[in-house]
């Protein structure tokens, strides 16, 4: 679940981008509107997690750039202005979900993981392909209803592939989910995890499409 | 508490009471000197009737005859004849034996067994007779007492009619007095609504200006309270939700490195906000006193003030403090709180811009003294702003709270001083001047 936080308080920003991560999510930060717009208008997000009051504006004009070009992409308002006013303005305006200041950094959790699965049409909290199912709630994975341990990285490329079972996901869209912009991806990383995952999980569970990518068959 | 109404009806009472008494008493007495007229003429004419009886010969008959018209009141007028040398000749009938009068021709008074008298005396040499008629002067003033009570017994029926009159009319005519009290007095204490003065009287108009006046400062006054603890609540929220946040990660992480990571962050978090709330303390202070008058501040030694705050606020890094010598000289006017505040909150603005390292330079200047960072300044378009509250421009560092430079210029003002903020012309950088307004520092 690859994610973009907008917020200008640079402790609340460190708490959400660890707080995130721990929650299997890989975090893009920024601390402005434009360079909300321009991160926007450049990457594909599961999630924005949007604050309100930034130094060069309201993040709801923000909002308001996204939904106008039809980007559906879905937004949480994460706000000090936290009025039952302000959360109608926000809701109205496009925003999927409200939290105010201060929050419960699992429930903020629980509430990207929900708009990010309505986001890819998903109403269920699991994903399920063949005899695999995993929990992004708690980043974990079962396979015949037996446990599997699974690293962040590969629960995160797991996930990216059964999140839309059936369709190719490419090395590139792969590697997005893994690493932020500040990390460095090493070269070979998907198909280290890839090679790591079909050990676990079974070798025909991951399809590679050749010079495509990888996909992950329906469910049954 | 004065009844403004019981006071008016008072005063308009005594008001009419003391016209009708006024008036009575003018009528008492003008009545009075006309009946005196009216009944000493009867007198002359009396006497002057019994005089020509007396020179007709039938001298007791003339006695009788001087009080005939008078049957109907009682006998009023008495008469009496003497002789030259003294004897008494004849007398009506209620005439006292005594003489009434004494031998001097015209009107005279007199005391006659205890009762005084009025008497008019005709001296008829030719005759050798002296004619004497005379009033009782207890009946002259029966007949005027009965005149007066005749006036007064209506003023004393009407007297209390007029005074439920004067009651009821000043019970209209303070009726809008009422309605605006009750207006006022049935609000809640959130109802700074004016009161409608142009339904008011004219009277009572300034009184309502001057309340509507004082609503105004106090609807000011709250709605600047509320704005600045909206304003202190929405900014306390965001560091709280950083605090939570990272304890939630420090107490959820699985390794060393994170959850020291996230308890690192929750210092500097809570000095942060430890900053932010000693602010809005100095904020609200600076709001709710009133200025100390100006002579009573003392002077302030701006080199040892500056040493203190330098150490105060002394943080591990690159940024260099540099105070020149001249300023030991300089005495700071103004109160010394005030200076504390401006001085420290303009040093902690230009730390908190110098994360790159650098040298922040105090010296004296004229009229005053002014600080250079070497920060990346403010720029242009915002300068007008930055002093606003919770201001932190587009480029902020991000651990600011957006008071400092706010606080420092109200403190300037508190200190009877003035603040400029520049960006400095040599390089990158914020010049800020405190210059005294009234002569050097």
């Amino acid at each position: 679940m690859r994610i973009l936080v907008v917020e200008d308080d640079p402790i609340l920003m460190d708490g959400l981008k660890v707080g995130l991560g721990l929650a299997g999510a890989t975090v893009d930060d920024v601390a402005t509107c434009a360079d909300a717009r321009a991160a926007l208008a450049a990457g594909r997000f599961d999630a924005v997690v949007l604050d309100v009051m930034l130094p060069d504006g309201s993040g709801l004009d923000v909002l308001a750039t996204l939904r106008a070009r039809g980007d559906a992409t879905p937004v949480l308002l994460l706000t000090a202005l936290d009025e039952p006013p302000d959360r109608v303005r926000g809701l109205d305006g496009g925003a999927d979900d409200y939290l105010g200041k201060p929050f419960d950094l699992d429930e903020l959790a629980a509430r990207v993981r929900a708009i990010a699965r309505r986001g890819h049409g998903r109403a269920g909290p699991l994903l399920r392909a063949g005899a695999l199912v995993l929990d992004p709630a708690t980043l974990s994975a079962t396979l015949d209803g037996q446990a599997i341990a699974l690293s962040r990285r590969e629960f995160a490329v797991l996930s990216a592939l059964m999140e839309r079972p059936g369709v190719i996901r490419s090395r590139m869209e792969i590697e997005e989910r893994l690493y932020g912009w500040q990390e460095e991806v090493e070269s070979n990383a998907v198909e280290v995890h890839i090679h790591n995952l079909r050990a676990k999980v079974g070798r025909e569970a991951i399809e590679t499409v050749r010079g495509l990518g990888y996909r992950v068959r329906g469910p049954a | 508490m004065s009844s403004l109404k019981r006071r008016l009806f008072l005063i308009l009472l005594a008001a009419t009471g003391a016209i009708w008494l006024c008036a009575t008493g003018w009528i008492y007495v003008s009545s009075r000197s006309e009946l005196e007229h009216v009944l000493d003429t009867r007198l002359q004419e009396a006497a002057r009737m019994v005089h020509s009886l007396v020179a007709g010969g039938n001298i007791a008959a003339a006695a009788q005859a001087a009080t005939l018209p008078e049957a109907a009141y009682e006998r009023q007028l008495s008469c009496q004849i003497w002789s030259l040398d003294g004897r008494l000749v004849a007398k009506s009938g209620g005439a006292p034996d005594e003489a009434l009068a004494g031998p001097a021709e015209g009107f005279s008074e007199r005391v006659v067994n205890g009762e005084p008298w009025r008497v008019y005396t005709i001296l008829d040499p030719g005759k050798g007779v002296r004619v004497m008629v005379g009033d009782r002067i207890g009946l002259r003033d029966r007949l005027v007492r009965d005149l007066v009570a005749g006036l007064l017994a209506p003023v004393v029926l009407i007297v209390p009619l007029l005074g439920l009159l004067i009651w009821i009319s000043l019970g209209r005519g303070l009726k809008p007095l009422h309605a605006v009290a009750s207006d006022i007095a049935t609000r809640d204490g959130e109802d700074m609504r004016p009161v409608a003065p142009a339904e008011a009287p004219a009277e009572i108009r300034p009184l309502l200006e001057a309340i509507n006046g004082l609503f105004a400062k106090v609807e000011a006054a709250r709605r600047q309270e509320r704005d600045v603890t909206a304003f202190a609540a929405h900014e306390l929220r965001t560091p709280l939700a950083g605090l939570k946040t990272q304890a939630q990660i420090a107490l959820a992480a699985h390794d060393a490195p994170t959850r020291e990571g996230a308890l690192r962050q929750i210092l500097i978090s809570v000095d942060r906000t430890t900053r932010l709330v000693r602010q809005l303390l100095a904020l609200a202070k600076l709001e709710g006193t009133p200025s100390p008058p100006a002579d009573t501040a003392g002077e302030t030694d701006a080199g040892a003030l500056l040493r203190d705050i330098v150490r105060q606020t002394a943080r591990p890094g690159a940024t260099q403090v540099v105070l020149e010598d001249a300023l030991d000289a300089l005495k700071l006017k103004g109160d010394r709180e005030a200076l504390h505040l401006l001085l420290r909150n303009l040093h902690e603005n230009a730390v908190e811009h110098m994360a790159g390292g650098g040298t922040i330079a105090w010296r004296p200047c004229a009229g005053g003294l002014c600080v250079e960072d070497e920060g990346p300044g403010i720029p242009e378009e915002e300068l007008p702003l930055v002093t606003r509250r919770f201001y932190r421009g587009r480029s902020r560092s991000g651990s600011g709270s957006g008071l400092g430079l706010t606080i420092a210029t109200m403190a300037a003002a508190r200190a009877g001083a003035r603040l400029t903020l520049e960006n400095r012309g040599d390089r990158h950088g914020l010049r800020a001047t405190v210059v005294w307004l009234r002569g050097a520092a």
